[in-house]
């Protein structure tokens, strides 16, 4: 699957992903939109293919073979969640829907149960709405307040800043691992400690770092720490909270109905042990066996490995970006994952991506789903090349060759 | 494919680099604020209408070049127009982006055929549109949340 132990082959692993084996407006597809989603191996496509074509059942309930069968497969599903974030036990790794989900479940499920009156949750100028809307309607309703911890001009979170928001009104703060659109990693064990060291706990919305470089949610400490399958190579639809047990194990389920109990009457229903409590009804046992897929493919090729090319991607990308005349890059982190952003002074975000794609090239504009971004650099959008380690140099290259096309209609 | 330069034509661009009555109408009597939530595009738009006539137009906002030069071209065409004409103005316009075979009034176009190459990048009609749903909503006295997505 992989190439050798030392060098690290795009053009090899290309072959694994068929989607990009294709033209696009008459040029070779240039897919740049992997924050937005990434592209699937074949790998994880023949696992859907297998399960479906071979082992479809549903799960813990039939003595049936292929029951038992999906109910295997889908148990590894958890196993391999747990290994990816290194999470103590499987009885931490939640399924849920997506990022989406799992944070949802969390306002919801802790953060409900333990805010009041003038109570605060922090958390930051660089969330994705999804990071940001929950707390916000939750906080209206408990009439708590949500303070935002800002952020400097080339995108890193101002640390002293929030330092001072910490206090005994802070229940909970919820910060991104890696900006969507900056690219920015944030210091996620630092903004841990700092939190514990007030008995603060902390929810991580991992969805852009969980693509690009190995997580060790032990290491870092987080209390709950969320992903979405599509956005690491595996299915829409599937995703994880991972939440230490302790409190896991104290928060009421999210939703009500069958899986999630022991006994029922009419008159009192016992709850299921964990993760189960919080996975009502029929799973999507495609997604998380789909997921474990994924999983398996990234930790073939190393996660480690592909942190080290994408950022040599990267550096090469900036390098290329800073270059041309009239483009300007948001979000200048030192410490950042694989994502470009940036505006151009003769052109609109949607005039970019719209001739890009005429160029074959892929990538997302707008305001990707973080307004108070955009108004904190004064942009109404951006536009966003985000790098996968199926990427290469060509097609960096190719991207900009389409930039200049840009200028060419513009000037 | 079609290409660029159908979507991209010189008048349009002209119009975004350059574009006409891009102001606030400070004795306007209606008005509209359109918004593109997905894309971002934002629009107000002023009318100043005398005994069912425009006769003053204006508009502010952020944009790309399609939305911009729409709505500079919208400002051209509508002034001095009655209510009814500039109705048979946006059905002409519409019709030209969402049912390119069938009858297009071009006549009642004129300049605005411009924009016709939009109809063949879908994900576009919604810039061009956005201004004339607005000018709609003003003139019904709408005076906010039109979008167009």
């Amino acid at each position: 699957m992989t190439s050798s132990a030392h060098s690290f082959d795009a053009a090899r692993i290309r072959e694994d992903f068929p989607v990009l084996q294709q033209m696009v407006n008459g040029k070779p597809l240039v897919y740049l939109d992997n924050a937005a989603t990434t592209q699937k191996p074949q790998a994880v496509i023949d696992a859907l293919v297998r399960y479906y074509s071979a082992d479809n059942s549903n799960v813990h309930r039939g003595v049936h073979t292929l029951s038992q069968r999906a109910t295997e497969n889908y148990d590894s599903g958890r196993s391999k969640a747990r290994q990816f974030l290194n999470a103590a036990s499987d009885e931490e790794i939640i399924f849920v829907k997506g990022t989406t989900d799992g944070i949802n479940l969390v306002a919801h499920s802790y953060a409900r149960q333990h805010l009041g009156e003038g109570d605060e949750i922090i958390i930051s100028t660089m969330e994705h709405h999804s990071n940001i809307i929950p707390w916000q309607v939750l906080c209206q309703e408990k009439g708590a307040c949500l303070r935002v911890i800002p952020i400097s001009d080339v995108g890193e979170l101002l640390m002293d800043e929030y330092e001072s928001l910490l206090s005994s009104r802070t229940k909970l703060v919820a910060i991104t691992h890696v900006s969507n659109v900056l690219g920015t990693v944030n210091p996620i064990k630092q903004i841990v400690e700092m939190a514990h060291s007030q008995g603060v706990p902390v929810l991580v919305d991992g969805a852009q770092a969980t693509p690009h470089m190995p997580v060790d949610v032990q290491k870092l400490g987080c209390d709950f720490y969320v992903f979405s399958g599509h956005k690491i190579y595996g299915p829409t639809g599937i995703g994880v909270l991972y939440g230490k047990a302790e409190l896991l194990e104290a928060m009421p389920p999210y939703q009500l109905g069958s899986d999630m109990i022991k006994s029922v009457t009419f008159e009192r229903t016992v709850y299921n042990d964990l993760p189960y409590k919080f996975e009502a009804g029929t799973p999507n046992i495609a997604g998380v066996i789909g997921m474990g897929a994924a999983i398996d493919y990234l930790t073939e090729i190393g996660m480690d490995r592909i942190d080290n090319y994408e950022h040599g991607l990267l550096e090469y990308g900036t390098e290329c970006l800073s270059g041309v005349d009239g483009v300007r890059i948001v979000g200048n982190a030192p410490g950042k994952a694989s994502v470009l952003s940036f505006v151009m002074d003769c052109a609109h975000p949607h005039d970019i991506g719209t001739i890009l794609d005429t160029e074959g090239v892929a990538i997302r504009t707008g305001h990707h789903c973080a307004q108070p971004l955009m108004n904190r650099y004064g942009v109404p959008a951006t536009a966003r090349a985000s790098l996968s380690f199926y990427n290469t140099r060509d097609e960096v290259d190719l991207l900009v060759k389409a930039i200049d096309r840009v200028i060419e209609v513009f000037s | 494919m079609p290409g660029l330069n159908d979507l991209y034509q010189e008048i349009l661009l002209e119009h975004n680099s350059k574009p006409r009555n891009f102001r606030k109408v400070d004795d306007a009597n209606r008005s509209a604020d359109g918004y593109n939530p997905l894309c971002g595009d934002q629009i107000q738009l002023y009318l100043k209408v005398e005994d069912d006539t425009i006769v003053d137009v204006g508009f502010q906002g952020i944009g790309c070049a399609i939305s911009r030069a729409s709505a500079s071209m919208l400002t051209q065409s509508v002034k001095g127009q009655n209510v009814e004409r500039a109705q048979e103005i946006f059905d002409a316009f519409h019709s030209m982006l969402t049912e390119p075979e069938g009858e297009v009034d071009y006549d009642t176009l004129d300049d605005l055929e411009c924009l016709s190459g939009v109809s063949e990048f879908p994900t576009r009609i919604k810039c061009a549109v956005l201004a004339w749903h607005t000018l709609l909503a003003a003139l019904n006295g709408q005076s906010e949340g039109i979008t167009t997505e």
